[in-house]
């Protein structure tokens, strides 16, 4: 080994305390980017995989009912390569020893052999005969969460015929991986139930031979879609087709889609902090090395070195840096990255995770750490390199000190000379000061991250279940109904309140937007179901118009006074003009809202309802519940209070590892700087503090000074932080922003507490490391040296 | 282990002032890696009340030991040392600093000004938490930087940092003064400047003053000059009459 990379090794010795704070920032980046990107790149592939597998189609429709012969006008059309026709039809299941309402769909598959699309991964048991009509395969999370075994019995209603069903097999299916209820955004498996039945008895129960009322297309490589769609639509309009949709829009699939589009966001976001303040921390480190081995380079100089040499001599105990946190953060990061995919894909229910680390990710994240490296140090190293030999001979011309500005404003007065002493060193330095002050507001920053999606999560559900939606049990009838209907309700024994509702599928259009949604019309004066302002207040709805979500609005840029074009998807197929009236507040779903007599008019009906919400006594709801099972117009019923329960149980999982790792990294990033604040302030100091114990000055009264400044930093930091946060929270928010849901920016106070003490924490203890330094200081050496 | 040195022992100082330090049998072994250093080989020495002492040796002599277990910086290995009623030799981490800080005044070889604070600040530094101190104002007068209060070291020559460097550590009025090669990194003229300082200080507040020095001509300006050699004390020599810094050439 050459003498100079010796030299390089016992420097990197005598730094390790520094180098292995900074390597562990480094490794957090690293780690952030490795495990967001091995999460995603496993979960697509899985995806991908299970899409191909299992033949996930390209293009989706439904419809009121079509003759089984159309299928072959459909295979017709270009570009399609495989179709199947479906029979999908919403149930009410009756599970035994469990009192709540359990709702469902039950998708056609076959009489024999698989579908050609949407084929089922079976985890246990068998698909369905065809030749018995009891038989059903259902899905493995409603299965689990149940209990099922096979062989196990279930009843469901169908369009109003009670049936019994014996479970013969549990699987997964490619459109379903995301298994929610039509408007839901949580997945509530023990209350929602996929499951699929052989066409022939589900046709039979359903009203439905030698017909179909779903549609699934695989096309022909290269065929397009909207083209495809287009075609699909004239063909169904006929039959009641409300409109085909492509697979970006499948309701899974785009769940899935949007969860993949966050990692993404993420996998940009965390690493380049870390590695901003990695480079900051190297920049501030080797400055200070280079300064102290001033004469060093001179007599390397001296003796003929160039300044190649010289370069390569620091970059290389820098990239010695990189490589241990590299591998550190690749180790970390995949091992994460194993553990979130597997969180993933249990949360998404995915039939297997094919997990991969890709070598390019690997290659990727050490490559951008090590340019970020070398950014930071590229000063530092380039002084080094240029210093004349007569000149590093010579000490550095003594630090230059003045008043603080603080001081200078007067406050000086109130000021100890230890107090003096922290200011003026840290205003001789600003630019310094400040991006240390900048480094540890992004461990409270990133904290806070950590927590952000527990807390506006927590406030969704509030305004979603506790302001907006506050009905015990909601009912949906079969098919839109008289008035009279609430009287029934109203009879039930415990039933407090019933308001009713009326929704209809549309397709709004202003200009060349269009989106398809549903006007729900409500009662005016409701205090069931409300609708809130931007202020969360219950709005009245106008007599007249329609009222959009804000996102809506956004959609389709229309603001109130506007005109929209109402196109009916159901009936007759009414198409009118509406003006849109008001806009309001909401984080689930997009909804448009008219005054329920004023949607009657619209659709030119006598009063008609689609359904109603209901409150509940609660020792009655399952009495009720029983009842309104028996009536066979009513289709589903939903317990709200449950599903909120249930999903926080499902994110409480996610978020505990989120939380998890956020502190994690933040306690490295607060620990990192703090550490290498005050060894280089050590080093810098030695002889001055060394100086004070010798005039007298007691440990504590020198550790005032060297953790006074580093106190100083870290309060100053925790204010910018959590503003940072917040800013870091709202950008989150902004590109989580969807038509599924828009992230509302909550902080609770705990999550800006929280940031705060760990932050606080990390600081205090690396202090207290430094602290014990101050122990050794060598007081008799400070009197015999020179600086 | 040598015996103590006789020419030390049993010394009268020729004033008859009280003792201030009384050091016996002192020894002092350092290990320096995997050898051992006797830096004090069985010292014995009294020091009284307002005397000026200078220690006299070539390095290595063990003047700067003596003088940092005087000052309270180090203790001895054997021996013991007392100050007045109390034996140094046995304090703790806490009770040095104590003794220090109320005691002594240190004046070091470079210096050892905080950068960050001004000549008046860097003498409040010990004015602020000494019993009975003068007023930075005051100290720095005495030592002919009046003027000079609100300079921040950087932009102070050498000997007025040094200057600073005594006003600092005469400013809590202490006991005893204790010099590090005070003008080693001084000029002569300079170095002149800055012995004046110190024998005023000596004159005028009574304090008794320990000087290092490799330098024999300012031995005259001493009451009494303390040669060490090789951890032992050569010789004592009183100075019938010393000169005052200004006559001094080197």
């Amino acid at each position: 080994m050459r003498a100079l990379h010796r030299k390089m090794l016992r420097d990197l010795w005598q730094l390790r305390g520094q180098a292995l704070a900074i390597a562990l920032v480094i490794a957090s980046g690293v780690a952030t980017y490795v495990m967001f990107l091995v999460t995603l790149d496993s979960l697509q592939l899985t995806r991908d995989t299970f899409y191909r597998d299992y033949r996930f189609p390209q293009v989706f429709s439904s419809l009121t009912r079509a003759p089984e012969s159309l299928r072959a006008r459909i295979a017709a059309l270009p570009g399609v390569d495989k179709v199947d026709t479906r029979v999908v039809a919403p149930v009410t299941i009756d599970v035994a020893g469990f009192n709540e309402p359990v709702t469902g769909v039950i998708t056609s598959v076959p009489d024999h052999g698989e579908p050609w699309l949407n084929k089922l991964y079976l985890r246990t048991g068998r698909g369905v005969d065809g030749a018995r009509d009891d038989e059903v395969v259902v899905s493995e999370a409603f299965a689990s969460a149940h209990g099922f075994v096979l062989g196990d019995s279930l009843h469901v209603t169908i369009k109003g015929h009670r049936k019994r069903l014996v479970i013969v097999g549990t699987a997964v299916s490619p459109e379903y991986i995301n298994q929610l209820r039509p408007g839901g955004v949580f997945p509530d498996f023990k209350r929602y139930g996929v499951m699929w039945m052989a066409r022939t008895p589900l046709a039979a129960a359903y009203d439905m031979d030698g017909a179909f009322n779903n549609v699934v297309l695989g096309l022909r490589n290269g065929g397009d879609a909207l083209t495809v769609i287009d075609h699909l639509d004239q063909l169904l309009l006929p039959y009641g087709g409300v409109g085909a949709y492509p697979r970006e829009d499948q309701i899974s699939h785009r769940f899935l889609h949007e969860e993949f589009r966050q990692l993404e966001n993420m996998s940009g976001m965390f690493p380049a902090i870390f590695l901003a303040v990695a480079a900051f921390l190297l920049n501030v480190v080797v400055t200070r090395l280079v300064a102290t081995q001033r004469e060093q380079v001179a007599a390397l100089k001296a003796f003929g070195y160039g300044n190649g040499a010289i370069t390569l001599h620091y970059v290389g105990l820098v990239m010695l840096i990189v490589l241990l946190g590299a591998a550190l953060g690749v180790a970390l990061g995949v091992w994460m990255g194993e553990q979130l995919s597997g969180i993933y894909s249990h949360f998404f229910r995915l039939p297997y995770l094919i997990f991969q680390v890709h070598p390019a990710v690997v290659a990727q994240a050490v490559f951008i750490s090590a340019v970020s490296a070398l950014l930071g140090i590229v000063f530092a190293v380039r002084r080094a390199a240029r210093l004349k030999p007569a000149e590093a001979m010579r000490p550095e011309a003594p630090a230059l000190y003045r008043q603080s500005w603080l001081e200078r404003l007067g406050l000086r007065r109130w000021l100890s000379q230890p107090a003096r002493m922290i200011l003026r060193h840290l205003s001789r330095r600003p630019l310094k000061s400040l991006l240390s002050v900048l480094g540890i507001a992004f461990a409270a920053a990133i904290m806070m991250t950590g927590r952000f999606q527990g807390d506006t999560v927590g406030f969704m559900l509030h305004v979603q279940y506790q302001l907006s939606q506050r009905d015990d049990l909601s009912v949906n009838f079969v098919e839109p109904t008289s008035y009279r209907a609430l009287y029934n309700l109203r009879a039930l024994h415990g039933v407090e309140a019933v308001e009713v509702f009326r929704s209809v599928p549309v397709r709004l259009r202003a200009g060349h937007r269009s989106y398809r949604t549903g006007i729900q019309g409500l009662e005016s004066g409701g205090e069931i179901k409300r609708v809130l302002d931007t202020a969360l207040r219950p709005v009245n709805l106008p007599a007249e118009g329609l009222v959009l979500s804000g996102y809506l609005g956004e959609l389709l840029r229309v603001k109130p006074g506007d005109m929209l074009t109402v196109e009916v998807l159901e009936g007759a197929r009414p198409v009118r003009l509406v003006p849109v009236v008001a806009m309001v507040e909401q984080f689930i779903g997009v909804s448009a809202y008219m005054d329920l007599a004023a949607l009657n008019r619209l659709m030119r009906e006598a009063p008609t309802i689609s359904g109603a919400y209901m409150l509940v006594d609660e020792p009655f709801r399952v009495e009720v519940y029983q009842r309104l099972k028996a009536m066979p117009r009513i289709m589903g019923t939903v317990v709200r209070e449950q599903e909120i329960k249930n999903f926080h149980k499902t994110m409480n999982e996610t978020m505990l590892f989120f939380t998890w790792v956020a502190t994690l990294f933040a306690g490295v990033i607060a620990f990192g700087v703090v550490y290498n604040s005050a060894r280089i302030t050590l080093t810098e100091r030695a002889r001055e503090l060394a100086s004070l114990r010798v005039l007298g000055l007691t440990r504590g009264e020198i550790s005032y000074i060297l953790l006074g400044e580093l106190a100083l930093l870290t309060l100053a930091a925790i204010p910018l932080g959590l503003w940072l946060g917040r800013g870091l929270c709202a950008y989150i928010a902004r590109t989580a922003q969807t038509d599924l849901y828009r992230v509302p920016l909550i902080l609770e106070p705990a999550t800006y507490a929280f940031a705060a003490v760990v932050v606080l924490l990390s600081a205090l203890v690396s202090g207290l490391l430094v602290r014990r330094r101050l122990d050794e200081l060598d007081l008799i050496a400070v009197l015999k040296t020179k600086e | 282990m040598q015996t103590s040195n006789d020419t030390a022992s049993g010394y009268v100082s020729p004033r008859a002032r009280a003792t201030v330090f009384h050091a016996e049998g002192v020894n002092k072994v350092y290990a320096m890696g995997e050898v051992e250093v006797h830096a004090l080989r069985g010292v014995d020495l009294d020091l009284y009340q307002g005397e000026f002492v200078v220690l006299l040796g070539p390095s290595g002599s063990g003047k700067s030991t003596l003088l940092n277990i005087l000052g309270g910086l180090d203790v001895p290995s054997s021996g013991t040392v007392r100050y007045g009623e109390q034996d140094l030799s046995v304090y703790d981490d806490g009770a040095l600093t104590r003794y220090r800080r109320d005691h002594v005044g240190f004046v070091f070889q470079f210096y050892n000004l905080i950068p960050s604070l001004t000549a008046r600040e860097n003498v409040a530094l010990v004015t602020e938490i000494a019993i009975d101190p003068m007023t930075p104002e005051e100290a720095l007068s005495l030592v002919g930087l009046g003027d000079r209060l609100d300079h921040f070291p950087a932009q102070l020559s050498g000997g007025e940092q040094q200057r600073v460097a005594i006003a600092r550590a005469i400013a809590k009025r202490p006991k005893v003064l204790l010099c590090d090669e005070p003008t080693g990194a001084l000029d002569v003229r300079t170095g002149i400047v800055v012995l004046e300082a110190i024998d005023k200080v000596n004159r005028e507040l009574g304090t008794t003053t320990v000087v290092i020095t490799h330098n024999a001509d300012i031995a005259e300006i001493a009451d009494r000059v303390i040669r060490l050699s090789d951890g032992t004390i050569a010789a004592v020599e009183c100075n019938a009459h010393k000169k005052s810094p200004k006559e001094l050439v080197w």
